[in-house]
C-alpha cells in the first residue's frame, strides 16, 4: 500500500457494489460535492437484477490520502456492498463510449473519415455533409479521437464516462 | 398492548390464506409501534401535525410507549439525543412533514457529528401526492441525506416493519448515528405485515468491531517502546459503552500512561484520577496540551484528531509515532497520518490491547516514563485553570467559581447528577470545572456546537432518569434558542435545573471580538435579555437570581433543594475570558494561559484568522 504520507496527485477508478434503491446515486454523488472530492467521470448501471445491484464506476484524482478518504467513505454508506480501487488492486481495463457529431464537405470530411477508420471508430449515422462516429476505447483514445475531431467540424460530442473490470480471474 | 387487535400470527400469514376477522389487520401505524415496541423503544419525543395523526392516533390506544410532546422539533431530537446519550439506547423521535421535518434537520446534523443513535420518524403526504409541492409536503429524504447516517421513504406497506427494524440496527451499529424513515400518510393508514427484527446479518453494512491482532501486536510494540507516551480518548469510548470505559481505566492504569480526553469523551476515565490529565484541546488544560506536544507515542482511542483539539495541524503532535483506535475507517488518516490504524469497537480494542500488552514479554521503560511524569507533573503545577475569585461582600461572581461551586456542592450532596450544555464559554467552563467520574453523565453538543442544545438534551436525561439531579449549564444567549421547552418541563414535571451564566454577551464571540477583531463587539451584546426570574415563574417554573457572590451557594442550595423546574440567573462578570486557549491556527505549544499573554493573539496570521 502506498504512503498516506504521499503528497502526490494521483487518478484513480474507483468500482462500487451497491443496492439497487433509489437515492443511492444521489448518496454517492453528495458524498462527493460535500466533501470537495473531485468526479472525473462517473457511470451507474443495473449489473444484477436478481440480487438489485448497480456497479457505479467512478474516475476521480487526488492524493493518497484523499483517495484513501474516498474509499473508505463510499464503504460506510449503508447500500454499498463493495468498493475496489481498481487501479490501486491491479491491471484492469477501464472503456469509454463516445458518440460524435462531426459537420462538414470536402476534404475535412474526407479526412475525418480517414482519422476514424485509423481508430476503429464506426459510422452510425451519415449525411451529405455530416457523420456521427462511434468510438470504445481508454479515456485517452477518446479524448485524442476529439481532439483530432476539432478542425475538421466537430459538432457535439456524447460521452458515457468510464466502465471498468479487474482483469484476471477475482471478481469484485 | 393496545392496538385493538391479537398482536399475533401476523407475520406467518400466507399470502392467499384466510385471514380471520380482526387478524391481519393492523394498520401501517399500528404495525410501527409494534416495531419500535420490539426494538425496546418506551419513550417517543415528538410533535403531531397532519400527516402523522394515524400515528398519533395509534399511539392514542397504546399503553406500551410514552409519548413527551416538545414545543419544537429541533428539540425533540436533542431530548433524543440526551436520552440516548444517558442510556446508551437508541433515541426515537416523532415529527410531522414539511416543516415538522426541517425543524428537526439541526437536530440530526448535531446527532451526526457528535455520532449518537437516534431514529427520527418523520410523516410524509400521501405516495401519490409526492413530488406535487402538497401542503406541508418537503423532500425530507433529499434534504437529510447529508444530515443522517441514513434515511429511507417507506412507499409500500410491507416494507414498513423491514425499515424500521433495519433503521434501528443502522442507527446503533458501527459509528452510531442518526437515521430518518419517512412515512407517506397512506402507507401508515394501510393495511401492512408485520415482520419481527431479522435475524440474519445486514446485507451491505457490517462494520467491523473485532481488532486486527496483527495491528494490535504493533501497537503494543510502539507502546513498549515509547520514552514518552500519551493516551487521548474521545466520544468513541462512551458510544462503545461501559465496558469500554472499564476497559480504558484497566489499560491506563495496568500501564501507568497519562491520559487526557476530548470534549466528547469526559467522563470516560475518572477525572480525579491522578493519571488524567483533564482536556485537551483550544481550551484544554496546558499539561494536556504539552504533553500531547512533547509525546513520542500517541495512542488515540475513539477520536478523530478534530481542528479543535490539533490546532495547527502541521505542528500538531510532531514527535509522535501514531495509533489510532476508531470503528470508523474513514477516520483514519483523514486529518492526521497515522502509523498503526486499528479498526474496532474501542471496548473490544482496549482489552485486546490489554491482554496483549501482558502476554508481551517486553519491559516498558520505566524510568523513561517517571522521567516523562515528572516533567509532565511541571506542567501540571502551572494550574492553568486557576481563577481568582474576590470573596468580599458584594463583590461579582466569577463564573468558574459559580460552576466549581455547583459542582462541589452536588458532589457533596452525592445525588446522581447529569449535566448538559449550551454552547460558548460556559460550556467551556463546565468541561473544565465540572469533573466526571463516570461516563454517560456529560451531554454537550461538542461537534456542531448547536447553541440551544442543553434544555432539550436536559429533559432527555430527565425522562431516561427521573430520579436524578439534571442540571443544564447554560448562557444567557444560548437558552433563549429552546426556551419555550420551558413548556415541556412544566407539562411532564421534570425538574430539571437551568444554571445560566449570565455574562449578557454572546461570551465566546465577545472573547473572540476582543483577542482577534480589535474589541469592536459588533452584534455580540444580548440586549434586551428578559427578566429570568419571571420568565421561570411564566412557565410555572422557580426563577432564582444571584447578583452577587454574597447569593451565590444560596442560590444553588435552594436550587437543588426545590423538587421542580429552576431557572437560576447567575449573574457573572460580563469581561471573563475563557483560557487556558489556543488560538486558532495555534500550535499546541503557544497557548494563552490568561490574560497576561493575551498579545499573543494579535500574532495571529491571517491564515489562522480564517479558521473557526
Amino acid at each position: 500500500m502506498a504512503s498516506p504520507f504521499d503528497t502526490t496527485f494521483r487518478s484513480a477508478t474507483i468500482s462500487v457494489l451497491v443496492e439497487n434503491e433509489s437515492g443511492v446515486l444521489a448518496r454517492v454523488i453528495g458524498l462527493f460535492s460535500g466533501r470537495g472530492y473531485n468526479i472525473d467521470s462517473l457511470t451507474v448501471a443495473p449489473v444484477d437484477r436478481e440480487r438489485q445491484q448497480s456497479r457505479i464506476n467512478i474516475v476521480t484524482s487526488g492524493t493518497e490520502m484523499v483517495i484513501e478518504q474516498i474509499k473508505a467513505q463510499l464503504d460506510r454508506l449503508v447500500p454499498v456492498h463493495r468498493v475496489a480501487d481498481l487501479t490501486r488492486e491491479g491491471p484492469h481495463v477501464a472503456r469509454e463510449m463516445a458518440l460524435m457529431k462531426v459537420v462538414g464537405r470536402g476534404e475535412p470530411r474526407v479526412e475525418a473519415l480517414r482519422i476514424a477508420d485509423a481508430f476503429r471508430a464506426r459510422v452510425v449515422d451519415t449525411t451529405v455533409e455530416s457523420f456521427i462516429f462511434e468510438l470504445t476505447g481508454s479515456t485517452e483514445k477518446i479524448d485524442a479521437f476529439q481532439e483530432l475531431m476539432r478542425p475538421l467540424g466537430l459538432a457535439e460530442v456524447s460521452r458515457t464516462g468510464v466502465a471498468a473490470i479487474a482483469r484476471g480471474v477475482g471478481a469484485i | 398492548m393496545g392496538f385493538g387487535v391479537p398482536a399475533m400470527s401476523i407475520s406467518t400469514s400466507q399470502p392467499g390464506a384466510t385471514i380471520q376477522p380482526g387478524q391481519d389487520s393492523l394498520s401501517g401505524a399500528e404495525v410501527l409501534l409494534r416495531a419500535l415496541k420490539d426494538q425496546g423503544v418506551e419513550v417517543i419525543f415528538g410533535y403531531p401535525g397532519g400527516a402523522v395523526l394515524p400515528i398519533y392516533d395509534a399511539l392514542f390506544q397504546q399503553n406500551a410507549i410514552r409519548h413527551i410532546l416538545v414545543r419544537h422539533e429541533q428539540a425533540a431530537v436533542h431530548a433524543a439525543e440526551g436520552y440516548a446519550r444517558s442510556t446508551g439506547r437508541v433515541g426515537v423521535v416523532l415529527v410531522t412533514s414539511g416543516p415538522g421535518a426541517t425543524n428537526a434537520v439541526t437536530g440530526l446534523v448535531d446527532a451526526l457529528m457528535d455520532s449518537i443513535p437516534v431514529v427520527c420518524l418523520t410523516g410524509q403526504v400521501p405516495t401519490h401526492l409526492i413530488g406535487n409541492d402538497a401542503f406541508q409536503e418537503a423532500d425530507t429524504t433529499g434534504i437529510t441525506r447529508p444530515a443522517t447516517k441514513h434515511n429511507y421513504l417507506v412507499k409500500r406497506p410491507e416494507d414498513l416493519a423491514r425499515v424500521v427494524h433495519e433503521a434501528f440496527y443502522v442507527a446503533r451499529s458501527g459509528r452510531p448515528g442518526p437515521v430518518v424513515i419517512d412515512l407517506p400518510k397512506d402507507v401508515v393508514i394501510a393495511r401492512a405485515p408485520y415482520t419481527a427484527p431479522p435475524t440474519l446479518a445486514h446485507r451491505s453494512y457490517r462494520p467491523q468491531t473485532e481488532p486486527d491482532g496483527g495491528q494490535i501486536a504493533r501497537a503494543v510494540a510502539l507502546l513498549k517502546a515509547a520514552k514518552r507516551p500519551m493516551v487521548y480518548t474521545c466520544g468513541g469510548v462512551i458510544n462503545a459503552g461501559d465496558a469500554a470505559s472499564a476497559a480504558l481505566v484497566a489499560f491506563v492504569r495496568e500501564t501507568g500512561l497519562p491520559c487526557t480526553s476530548t470534549l466528547m469523551g469526559l467522563g470516560a476515565y475518572p477525572a480525579s484520577d491522578p493519571q488524567f490529565l483533564g482536556m485537551l484541546g483550544m481550551h484544554g488544560t496546558y499539561e494536556a496540551n504539552l504533553a500531547m506536544h512533547g509525546c513520542d507515542v500517541l495512542l488515540n482511542v475513539g477520536a478523530r484528531f478534530d481542528d479543535r483539539v490539533t490546532g495547527r495541524l502541521n505542528a500538531f503532535s510532531p514527535g509522535s509515532r501514531k495509533i489510532h483506535i476508531d470503528i470508523d475507517p474513514s477516520s483514519i488518516n483523514k486529518n492526521v497520518p497515522v502509523e498503526v490504524p486499528v479498526i474496532a469497537d474501542a471496548g473490544r480494542a482496549l482489552e485486546a490491547l490489554r491482554a496483549a500488552w501482558r502476554a508481551d514479554a517486553t519491559r516498558p521503560d520505566t524510568q523513561a516514563l517517571a522521567e516523562w511524569w515528572r516533567q509532565i507533573e511541571t506542567w501540571r503545577a502551572v494550574d492553568c485553570l486557576r481563577f481568582v475569585q474576590d470573596t468580599a461582600p458584594g463583590s461579582i461572581i466569577k463564573p468558574q467559581h459559580a460552576v466549581r461551586r455547583l459542582f462541589e456542592i452536588t458532589r457533596q450532596q452525592g445525588r446522581e447528577t447529569f449535566i448538559t450544555t449550551e454552547v460558548g464559554q460556559h460550556q467551556m467552563w463546565a468541561a473544565q470545572h465540572f469533573h466526571f467520574d463516570r461516563p454517560n453523565h456529560w451531554m454537550t453538543s461538542g461537534w456542531l456546537g448547536t447553541m440551544g442544545y442543553g434544555l432539550p438534551a436536559a429533559m432527555g436525561v430527565q425522562i431516561a432518569h427521573p430520579d436524578a439531579l439534571v442540571i443544564d449549564i447554560a448562557g444567557e444567549a444560548s437558552i433563549l434558542m429552546n426556551i419555550q421547552e420551558m413548556g415541556t418541563l412544566a407539562q411532564y414535571r421534570m425538574p430539571v435545573k437551568v444554571f445560566i451564566l449570565n455574562n449578557e454577551y454572546m461570551g465566546m464571540v465577545r472573547q473572540w471580538q476582543e483577542l482577534l477583531h480589535g474589541g469592536r463587539y459588533s452584534e455580540s451584546y444580548s440586549a434586551a435579555l428578559p427578566d429570568f426570574v419571571k420568565l421561570a415563574e411564566s412557565f410555572h417554573a422557580v426563577g432564582l437570581r444571584a447578583k452577587t457572590i454574597d447569593d451565590l451557594d444560596r442560590v444553588i442550595l435552594e436550587m437543588l433543594a426545590v423538587d421542580r423546574p429552576v431557572i437560576a440567573d447567575i449573574c457573572v462578570d460580563q469581561k471573563e475570558n475563557c483560557f487556558p486557549m489556543i488560538p486558532s491556527g495555534a500550535a499546541h505549544n503557544e497557548m494563552i494561559l490568561g490574560p497576561q499573554h493575551e498579545s499573543r493573539a494579535a500574532g495571529i496570521t491571517d491564515e489562522g484568522l480564517v479558521l473557526v
